[in-house]
């Protein structure tokens, strides 16, 4: 099974700065994580690969600084990393997010298995999964909870909904994504940190990637942020003053007056 | 402070930290409660590759030595004693094999111990023999295809959860300590079987127990080295392992340090933090000095032992006396800075207090140790060097 996880470095602070111009996350000069949703995604990967032999890559589209995550990847267990970057594809919403990841898989070769977070931390979208899956014209299904079965060209899942599970039968090459109840992931290895500090990450540009220009990064976004705000908080609780009897009386009032009792 | 410590010594700590931090700190209290061993930790702790640390490459291992295995036993016990001694009594228990097993026995055991699949023990002690270690009595006498072990062990770390334990048994009774030979004994032979568990002051993840020997065949191959060397053995095995105690001991004293810190800075007292106050600074201030000052003896050991030294029984027993000592000294002041609530279950430092004692008496009492200490001098001056 060749797997491909795709991962994406999230800010790991609340303290972001909006670029004014774009309306866009500033990436630059914070601190940044690994999405914390992409991590099961990469350790089911891993899983799956420990299980049915094959190799994982991790794809992630970011800045240069993202490749210290994508070696984290690699001390984790991934067998390689690439890194898609370009000042072309900057601002990019979830459409041309997906379109650029999916030119990558495509010239990766067609993997048995794609898997992603169920959404990042930082956009909350949930989008760039199901996106990717119909550009590459492959099956999806969304919040995997657990892996059941993986036999001849047919991987059984479960698949958590509000209600409890679905259990899902889907023919490969599909694109998943999972939820944190999927697995536990590992942290990395001695071994693992030694291969992540010597591997060699390429960096697939635009044109590496023969991608149109006017498809990615900003340029290629069906949507643009025009606002960002916060909402206003409203206290919507009452703070009942005097005695304590009489405030006893009146919070009977008030249930009575709200048809509590 | 800097203590010039390689990019793989830098990266194991930092791992061993993290592992201590993400995995070990949750479910401490309730380790220690239920004196539950840790098997959820060892297995992360395998997957980490960290039991590669201490085997040689050869044997699936990373090569590492005596500083590498100090390194991460402190970071593990910086915030769990009892998970750090379960994952040190491997190292204990493989070093007779490492330094005077042969070529086959080191091919049949070192992988599984390296990847963490089986873990090591090493039985010395008995009933009639702590201190005195020439005064065991488990005998080994020679039989048709091997050696029958008979006699009990006590006080075993890691004793029923280990699937190897280095035995150290006589095989010449009328010679003494110069009869006692080493055996490798596997979980499960015929005869083997394990005694009481031991409810403990402290390090209670940790697994103390008997191990019983009635006519047990130990097949002539696992002797390791050869017939009457076994109490040599032991005396040099544990001037190696020394270190690992105190580097121990400076985890848990680093620990509660931290923890006392901490709390000092938030505990408002006659209207401000305690730590504002100049006796518990001064009490910090030594606590701090003194815990450097052991990690930089525990470090200078065992890269002298790393250096290839022939004798360094002082120098480890320098290490372990002054670093466990010192946490015994550094756990109490802890609790005293927290005052009430330090003396209670729901505050970590009662636990690191409890934990150090054990650093003072085992692997050769403090007492014992200063003995070897200036029985070195006193052969130095002998010699005039």
């Amino acid at each position: 099974m060749n797997i491909v996880v795709c991962i994406k470095q999230v800010p790991g602070t609340t303290k972001v700065k909006i670029d004014p111009q774009t309306n866009t996350l500033v990436r630059e000069g914070i601190e940044n994580i690994v999405n914390p949703f992409d991590t099961y995604a990469l350790e089911e990967g891993v899983r799956i690969k420990e299980r049915c032999g094959g190799e994982v890559t991790t794809i992630s589209m970011g800045p240069p600084q993202a490749e210290e995550m994508l070696r984290e990847a690699i001390a984790v267990g991934a067998d390689q990393a690439i890194l898609l970057s370009d000042t072309a594809f900057a601002g990019a919403d979830t459409l041309a997010t997906s379109y650029t990841l999916a030119r990558a898989i495509e010239k990766l070769g067609q993997p048995d298995l794609i898997i992603c977070g169920r959404q990042t931390l930082d956009g909350d979208t949930g989008q760039v999964g199901p996106e990717m899956a119909e550009m590459l014209g492959l099956p999806f299904v969304a919040y995997v909870s657990k892996i059941e079965d993986i036999d001849r060209g047919y991987m059984r899942l479960q698949r958590m909904i509000e209600e409890g599970h679905e259990v899902i039968e889907v023919p490969l090459p599909a694109v998943l994504t999972v939820v944190k109840e999927i697995n536990t992931p590992r942290l990395p290895s001695l071994r693992g940190l030694a291969r992540s500090k010597s591997a060699v990450i390429p960096i697939w540009t635009a044109q590496e990637l023969g991608v149109d220009k006017n498809m990615v990064g900003l340029s290629g976004s069906a949507t643009r942020v025009i606002n960002i705000f916060f909402p206003q908080r409203v206290h919507r609780g009452e703070i009942l003053q005097g005695e304590l009897e009489s405030r006893v009386e009146s919070l009977i009032d008030k249930l009575r007056e709200a048809k509590i009792i | 402070m800097e203590y010039f410590l390689t990019e793989q010594q830098k990266t194991i700590k930092r791992l061993a930290r993290r592992i201590a931090e993400e995995r070990i700190l949750p479910v401490r209290a309730e380790l220690d409660e239920k004196e539950e061993f840790p098997w959820v930790v060892m297995k992360d702790l395998a997957d980490s590759d960290m039991f590669r640390v201490f085997i040689p490459e050869d044997y699936g291992g990373l090569g590492g030595g005596c500083l590498e295995l100090c390194l991460v036993v402190e970071e593990l016990s910086r915030v769990c004693s009892g998970v750090a001694v379960s994952y040190a009594a491997s190292a204990l228990g493989t070093f007779p094999l490492l330094e005077y097993g042969t070529e086959e026995q080191k091919r049949k055991y070192l992988p599984d111990i390296a990847s963490g699949k089986r873990l090591a023990a090493f039985a010395l002690t008995e009933a009639t023999a702590g201190s005195d270690a020439s005064a065991i009595k488990t005998a080994a006498e020679r039989a048709p295809g091997g050696y029958m072990l008979n006699g009990t062990k006590q006080f075993i770390t890691n004793g029923g959860e280990a699937e190897i334990y280095t035995v150290i048994a006589l095989t010449a009774k009328e010679r003494g300590a110069r009869g006692a030979s080493a055996f490798l004994v596997e979980k499960g032979t015929p005869g083997f079987s394990f005694g009481r568990k031991e409810k403990k002051m402290g390090i209670r993840a940790s697994s103390t127990r008997e191990l019983i020997f009635r006519d047990c065949l130990v097949p002539e191959e696992n002797i390791i080295g050869r017939e009457g060397v076994g109490f040599i053995m032991t005396m040099r095995l544990l001037d190696r392992s020394r270190p690992g105690v105190g580097a121990q001991a400076v985890g848990l004293a680093q620990g509660a340090l931290e923890a006392a810190v901490d709390y000092a800075r938030t505990r408002v007292q006659f209207g401000h933090p305690i730590i504002s106050i100049q006796a518990v600074q001064h009490m910090l201030a030594n606590m701090a000095t003194e815990v450097e000052a052991a990690r930089l003896l525990v470090y200078a050991a065992a890269k002298t032992i790393d250096s290839g030294a022939k004798n360094f029984t002082e120098e480890a027993a320098m290490a372990k006396v002054f670093a466990s000592d010192t946490a015994m000294r550094v756990t109490t002041d802890a609790v005293q800075i927290f005052g009430g609530v330090g003396y209670m279950r729901d505050y970590p430092v009662e636990k690191m207090m409890r934990d150090a004692k054990i650093t003072q008496i085992y692997e050769g009492s403090n007492q014992v140790l200063r003995d070897a200490i200036a029985f070195e001098l006193r052969k130095r001056k002998a010699r005039r060097e």
